[in-house]
């Protein structure tokens, strides 16, 4: 296989395979093609049968979905991963730091580094968690950092996503299934293990449980329901970690604490983990017209009688315009440089870099501040002429809605085709847990793969897919 | 656990239960439909009855045909109790208590489910219809495999063996009601061709025309049909032997729990009714009425399980 493209290889070097991937070559190259396509059809009808699909939006009728799964890993050494992790290790401390700051002190805004304007027209700057700490002044207990690689040991954050990110139960079965079908490859090449996930994550929130919690804390899991697009992995985490998995309904306010309805009565939970977002959470306080939350629970939160992960409120924190403080944010907080890089980000509400996105839009993709899922958004060298000069005007008439960044050249790792190998483009996902007792990261995470030749799209509802991520042993 | 939980484990497996007794329903009724040439109307009505699917037939159908009978039975999502339905609806359940199952019995009913929504995609035609059934039966009978070789014996299992029972129980009062005349006394009849046949049809609606023979006898009489339907505690489909079940069940949940709760004492008083007697003065009393107490009874113990362990409440 060579790669004839001028991206990033992470498989192939200049003219030798790179190392982390030696092994895993040596290995694959022995492989008879038909009986690694045989296996990659096992593998999509194990996916099947264990139910490990999703929704998708808007059609409760129609087929569940598989995230299609390759079976090439992504591999990273030790050397790559100890920088990543030391990286978004010093990440989440500030992210959370800033959480904290910006509901109490704010600090950072009397410092001026960050404008006063970011966060009071932020819709996610919750009022209700100003001067309040929730237990262990954890905000982020769970954090999915969105990374792509450039080039050698070139690693950028994309996003921070501090609210409710998903995808690592896939990182878990991915694991599992390559186990299965290559048990052989486990034993030549030493892979750091994943499956201590769950274990962890239930001893990190149990760590957070509120002072008016006696004896071993009850967590749980809160989601919409099984019709939720992430149902599968609610219930995968419930069941890993041996705590229920409520829905709103379940639940209610007994004696001033969340309890949940059993065969036996009802239970107090201490820690809940909720994968429902912040304006479903309490009818009471947000969107009047929830039925997925619990009418009061931010009353309960505020006395400091349940833990909520993540905290009401971390978005203001994964916000675009955020963003492109982080490295000020990540030094403010902790006193060191940012170990990893923020894609170079033009505010496009100050003069001088309005100036310049105007005279380079052909080349940047520029986007809205508050958008999210692709919308809004201009991808400078994919537009036609016509579109570029429509969204300059939209750009000259509100220019603090909108940043724009370089297009970057992401990273290529193969997947395996009925042809061979063939090069497509990743981003990562690594999931790092947060407790009073520190920062926990699993070594690797969840690797995203657009299948689609060219495509830098490795969205699951746009025909993305996963790998599973190798971390080797020192 | 949660109360939610006992009542999607409790739903289910009703579901799974109500599922493999169409299949059985139909196979009885197909089979009668292929040894008589006419008026097989009035079997595919009581298939209709017997399932109470009445209402929601009569709407769309004018005709107990058996093409129209066997697609509502099986396929059509309008009718909540169709294969098709009660086995997504299994599914959901088993999806929203995930936790409490083992991965052999959720990929079971997960498997159920994929294999019988592609096996029902389209009108199951006569020539196929065989094998379908079997498979609807098999995959029944894999699930229930699943639940015995690995789950612990604990609330979770109880709960699943409740649904089955209540279901069951319910679905052999039903059929021996439905047919329950053809048990009666009437020395015109017996003894004729179409009695024995009628016969044949009941015991074949609970799979029980073999085990009939080899534990009690090979000629069928009405008294003693009735007599392993109803009060034989070797049959595991009579209404004695669902009784029992349901009552051992409720026992294990009150030691589990260590309370005791009402619906435990509805189902012994239930089964109470069923234990010791003698056929003859069930039929004395009035069959179709001692079996139309029996489904309330059910009915009721059912709403009361709910209740007593906070399914919804």
């Amino acid at each position: 296989m060579t790669s004839q493209s001028q991206h990033f290889s992470e498989m192939m070097g200049q003219d030798s395979v790179r190392t982390p991937y030696v092994d895993y070559e040596a290995w694959f190259s022995r492989q008879d093609t038909a009986r690694l396509s045989r296996k990659a059809k096992d593998a999509e009808a194990f996916f099947r049968r264990t139910g490990i699909t999703f929704n998708v939006y808007g059609q409760t009728d129609a087929e569940e979905r598989l995230i299609p799964f390759d079976l090439v890993p992504r591999i990273l050494t030790a050397a790559e991963w100890a920088k990543l992790s030391r990286g978004i290790d010093q990440r989440v401390r500030a992210v959370n730091a800033f959480l904290h700051d910006i509901y109490n002190r704010q600090d950072i805004l009397r410092a001026g580094i960050i404008p006063v304007e970011l966060i009071q027209n932020n819709d996610a700057f919750l009022p209700q968690m100003i001067g309040f700490s929730p237990p262990g002044d954890v905000y982020t207990h769970i954090v999915g950092t969105d990374i792509v690689c450039t080039g050698e040991g070139e690693f950028y954050v994309l996003e921070d996503n501090a609210r409710t990110p998903s995808g690592v139960s896939y990182m878990l079965e991915n694991r599992e299934t390559m186990l299965q079908m290559f048990p052989e490859l486990f034993s030549k090449i030493k892979v750091q293990p994943v499956s201590d996930y769950p274990k962890n994550l239930r001893r990190s929130l149990a760590a957070c449980a509120p002072a008016s919690c006696e004896g071993r804390p009850t967590v749980a899991v809160l989601t919409p329901g099984i019709h939720n697009s992430a149902y599968y992995e609610h219930s995968f985490l419930a069941d890993q970690m041996g705590v229920e998995l409520v829905e709103g309904h379940d639940l209610r306010i007994v004696d001033g604490k969340i309890a949940m309805r059993t065969t036996e009565g009802h239970k107090v939970i201490d820690v809940i983990y909720r994968r429902i977002d912040d304006e479903y959470l309490d009818p009471l306080t947000f969107n009047p017209d929830s039925l997925l939350g619990v009418p009061g629970i931010m009353d309960v939160y505020r006395a400091g009688n349940i833990t909520i992960a993540n905290a009401p409120g971390t978005g203001v924190a994964d916000d675009k315009a955020i963003y492109c403080y982080m490295p000020e944010i990540v030094e403010f907080y902790t006193g060191e440089r940012a170990i990893l890089k923020n894609v170079q980000t033009f505010r496009c509400s100050e003069a001088d870099s309005l100036k310049y996105v105007l005279d380079n839009l052909a080349d940047l993709v520029v986007k809205e501040v508050h958008g999210s899922g692709g919308y809004g958004m201009l991808v400078g060298p994919a537009a036609s002429k016509q579109e570029i000069e429509d969204f300059r005007a939209k750009l000259k008439a509100r220019p603090s809605n909108y940043i724009a960044q370089p297009t970057l050249s992401l990273s290529t790792v193969p997947i395996f085709t009925d042809a061979g190998l063939a090069p497509r483009h990743v981003d990562l996902r690594p999931f790092a847990l947060v407790s009073p007792q520190g920062v926990h990261i699993t070594p690797g995470g969840l690797t995203r793969v657009a299948l689609k030749e060219g495509s830098l799209v490795v969205n699951s509802s746009q025909g993305g897919g996963t790998k599973d991520t190798w971390v080797l042993e020192d | 656990m949660l109360g939610k939980t006992a009542g999607g484990l409790y739903w289910m497996f009703r579901g799974l239960e109500r599922a493999e007794n169409n299949a059985r329903l139909i196979e009885a009724g197909f089979r009668i439909a292929l040894t008589r040439s006419t008026n097989t109307e009035t079997e595919w009505k009581s298939v209709i009855i017997t399932s109470a699917a009445q209402q929601g037939f009569t709407a769309k159908h004018s005709e107990f045909s058996s093409t129209n009978v066997i697609d509502y039975m099986l396929r059509d999502t309008d009718n909540p109790s169709s294969v098709l339905s009660v086995v997504k609806q299994a599914r959901d359940n088993a999806r929203l208590v995930r936790t409490a199952l083992t991965t052999e019995v959720w990929s079971a009913v997960n498997e159920t489910w994929m294999v019988i929504t592609e096996l029902l995609k389209n009108p199951v035609p006569d020539t196929d219809l065989p094998e379908v059934l079997s498979i609807i039966r098999q995959q029944s009978a894999l699930v229930r495999g699943a639940l015995h070789g690995t789950m612990l014996r604990n609330d979770i299992y109880d709960f699943c063996r409740l649904g089955t029972f209540i279901e069951r129980m319910d679905s052999t009062a039903r059929i021996i009601d439905v047919k329950y005349y053809t048990l009666l006394p009437s020395p015109s009849l017996v003894g004729s061709r179409m009695d024995n046949v009628q016969w044949e049809t009941l015991l074949r609606s609970v799979s029980a025309h073999r085990s009939y023979r080899w534990a009690v006898e090979e000629e069928y009489t009405a008294t003693n049909i009735a007599n392993f339907l109803v009060l034989d505690r070797r049959m595991p489909r009579s209404l004695a032997y669902c009784a029992g079940q349901i009552v051992e069940n409720l026992d294990y949940l009150s030691e589990e729990y260590g309370d005791r709760r009402p619906s435990r004492d509805m189902a012994e008083h239930m089964n109470a009714r069923l234990k010791g007697r003698d056929i003859h003065s069930i039929i004395e009393e009035g069959l179709h009425d001692v079996l139309g107490t029996i489904i309330s009874d059910v009915a009721a113990l059912g709403a009361q399980i709910e209740k007593d362990y906070r399914f919804i409440h």
